[in-house]
């Protein structure tokens, strides 16, 4: 029995949210006394991929075969679902993202396993297998059980404190042969917003609203974001009106984030916007209008214009 | 795809229809108050304005689209008890032509999941398309697990979705930007905006809709998970306000006191 936990790759370096999704599976493996197996796909080093050790886990299993390298929701899958039985699976963990939700479904859909998403804490495993759950977009929890004999859960982003110590996992390369998977569907482009910090991935996260008065005006918020180390993101109706691209959208139908600080800079603070927002740890508002509902889900806040107020923020973080 | 032969005296006619299903969620308004009773082990329903799933509306849109272009029909499928059935009606008169309701609560990803497959499974549907996600569970996996129980490759979350013949044109959204794939029908996919504008029903499309089929259907399996109770976050603390001339203050106070930076 083991608890397997799918992880991504960026640059051949896991992600940070896999490095969460290896802390937690790893505690869990502990808490029921199993091995913590690692799984990643894609190009990488092995003295890379050994640092899942750091986080507790035994063992890295490294599936690298070269149609691997593009990512494929259906390759992909069948690595995970091929790995869990070989490795005789109980609990098989990751990360919450676009691809590890579509990869991690059809996974659990062929291994016929409950899966619970947005998962903010460890199980209670004193009886049965409960899992607590961010649901409503953040509005409410929900504690649920998991009866199936195979158990699939997605954490939530930044919900449990890393524990990092000097192991290292041996590295294991594994063969699953996905070819037919991988001409099922073919990639002809891919647009990507280069040098710019990954929004989902980001501890820190500089966030503009119509209140920014237009594209051309982005440039102090982008100042503080690059100041800051911070990804960059909008508001709905700044993403249809085109001022900044779709994958910037915070908000109940885009991106939802949990960083540790979320500043929005003129968003009044719609609820659909909120939906996206809420788990941040700091939420500061800046905001001209007293008013602005954003106010009242904030941890700080200022009254002020945006363009007076984003400089001497980007001043003092440039004087820390 | 399901092909068509009308013989005439003159003409022999074929016409391919393209067989769409798609997959709603009920789910109450994005602005509800969200509550529980019985000691927090029931979803309070009580005042709650109840919708199609946002994202489940844009693929309901775009499939009413195809159907403009394609010969096409759409049928719409709820997992959900007698009280989805208004949403159901709705997406019959933006331009569904008949719908089924599984009789069940939508508890569980699996359940839900496995009862869209078991009635899609001999019907042989050319696109299965819903939402990337309800937004009441937030989990987006259902599309995923529809697509590996009946064997056909799965995509989400879908941007933009062009048919031609049976090759498909599509776009999803990637961590920074967005990729462009081709893949062949028949295939699932979970969307999301912009693949098309959400659509209002007009009187002519209401009054169509009471008259369309709507099948009751038991449901087959069981959930793989239960949920035992639920919780409201801790109130929100006041909002420190600082004031804009000493904005640089803020700063600090997230190093020290937020302990943030």
């Amino acid at each position: 029995m083991s608890v397997l936990i799918y992880t991504e790759l960026a640059d051949g370096q896991y992600k940070k949210s896999s490095i969460e999704a290896i802390n937690y599976g790893s505690k869990v493996a502990a808490q029921l006394g199993i091995s913590s197996i690692v799984l990643a796909i894609g190009a990488a080093s092995e003295a890379d991929l050994a640092k899942a050790g750091n986080f507790g886990s035994t063992k890295v299993l490294h599936a690298a075969d070269a149609n691997l390298v593009a990512e494929n929701i259906m390759a992909y899958s069948k690595v995970l679902i091929e790995t869990a039985k070989s490795q005789n699976a109980s609990v098989v963990v990751s990360a919450k993202s676009a691809l590890a939700d579509a990869v991690m479904a059809r996974a659990a859909g062929a291994l016929q396993a409950g899966l619970v998403g947005n998962v903010v804490e460890l199980p209670d495993t004193t009886s049965g297998f409960k899992v607590k759950r961010s649901i409503f977009s953040g509005k409410a929890f929900a504690f649920t059980n998991i009866t199936s004999d195979v158990k699939f859960l997605a954490i939530k982003k930044n919900v449990l404190a890393l524990e990092e110590g000097t192991a290292s996992a041996p590295v294991e390369k594994i063969s699953v042969d996905t070819a037919n998977l991988t001409e099922s569907s073919k990639v002809t482009e891919t647009i990507k917003a280069t040098g710019t910090l990954s929004l989902p991935e980001a501890d820190l996260v500089v966030s503009g609203g119509r209140g920014m008065k237009g594209p051309e005006h982005w440039q102090p918020l982008l100042d503080l974001a690059e100041a800051l180390g911070a990804a960059t993101a909008c508001s709905k109706p700044v993403s249809d009106l085109d001022w900044r691209p779709h994958h910037e959208h915070v908000g109940q139908t885009g991106v939802k984030v949990s960083p540790n600080l979320y500043i929005a800079c003129g968003i009044s603070g719609a609820i659909q916007h909120l939906a996206g927002v809420n788990s941040s740890k700091v939420i500061v508002v800046i905001n001209k209008d007293p008013e602005a509902p954003f106010f009242k889900a904030a941890d700080y806040g200022i009254v002020g214009d945006v363009f007076d107020v984003l400089p001497k923020l980007t001043a003092a973080v440039k004087a820390m | 795809m399901h092909t068509l032969f009308r013989i005439s005296k003159v003409t022999i006619l074929i016409q391919t229809f393209m067989k769409i299903l798609v997959c709603i969620s009920s789910v109450p308004d994005t602005t509800s108050k969200i509550s529980f009773e019985e000691n927090d082990t029931k979803f309070n329903k009580t005042g709650i304005q109840y919708i199609i799933g946002p994202y489940d509306d844009y693929a309901l849109a775009r499939a009413v689209e195809l159907k403009e272009t394609h010969a096409a029909t759409v049928t719409v499928l709820n997992v959900g008890l007698a009280d989805s059935e208004p949403q159901i009606r709705k997406a019959l008169a933006i331009g569904a032509d008949d719908a089924v309701r599984i009789d069940a609560e939508p508890t569980d990803s699996f359940f839900v999941a496995n009862e869209i497959a078991n009635y899609a499974k001999d019907k042989s549907f050319d696109l299965i398309l819903m939402g990337r996600e309800t937004t009441d569970y937030n989990s987006g996996v259902v599309h995923g697990m529809v697509g590996e129980m009946l064997g056909m490759p799965s995509f989400s979350p879908v941007m933009e979705l062009n048919i031609d013949g049976t090759a498909v044109k599509l776009s999803k959204e990637i961590e920074g930007g967005k990729e462009k794939l081709e893949t062949s029908l028949p295939c699932v996919m979970g969307c999301q905006e912009p693949i098309a504008e959400w659509k209002i029903p007009n009187m002519r499309g209401i009054m169509g809709a009471r008259t369309k089929p709507l099948q009751v259907i038991a449901p087959s399996t069981g959930s793989l998970t239960a949920i035992e109770k639920y919780e409201l976050p801790p109130a929100k603390g006041a909002c420190k306000m600082i004031s804009a001339e000493d904005a640089g203050s803020l700063i600090a106070l997230l190093q020290t006191e937020a302990k943030v930076l």
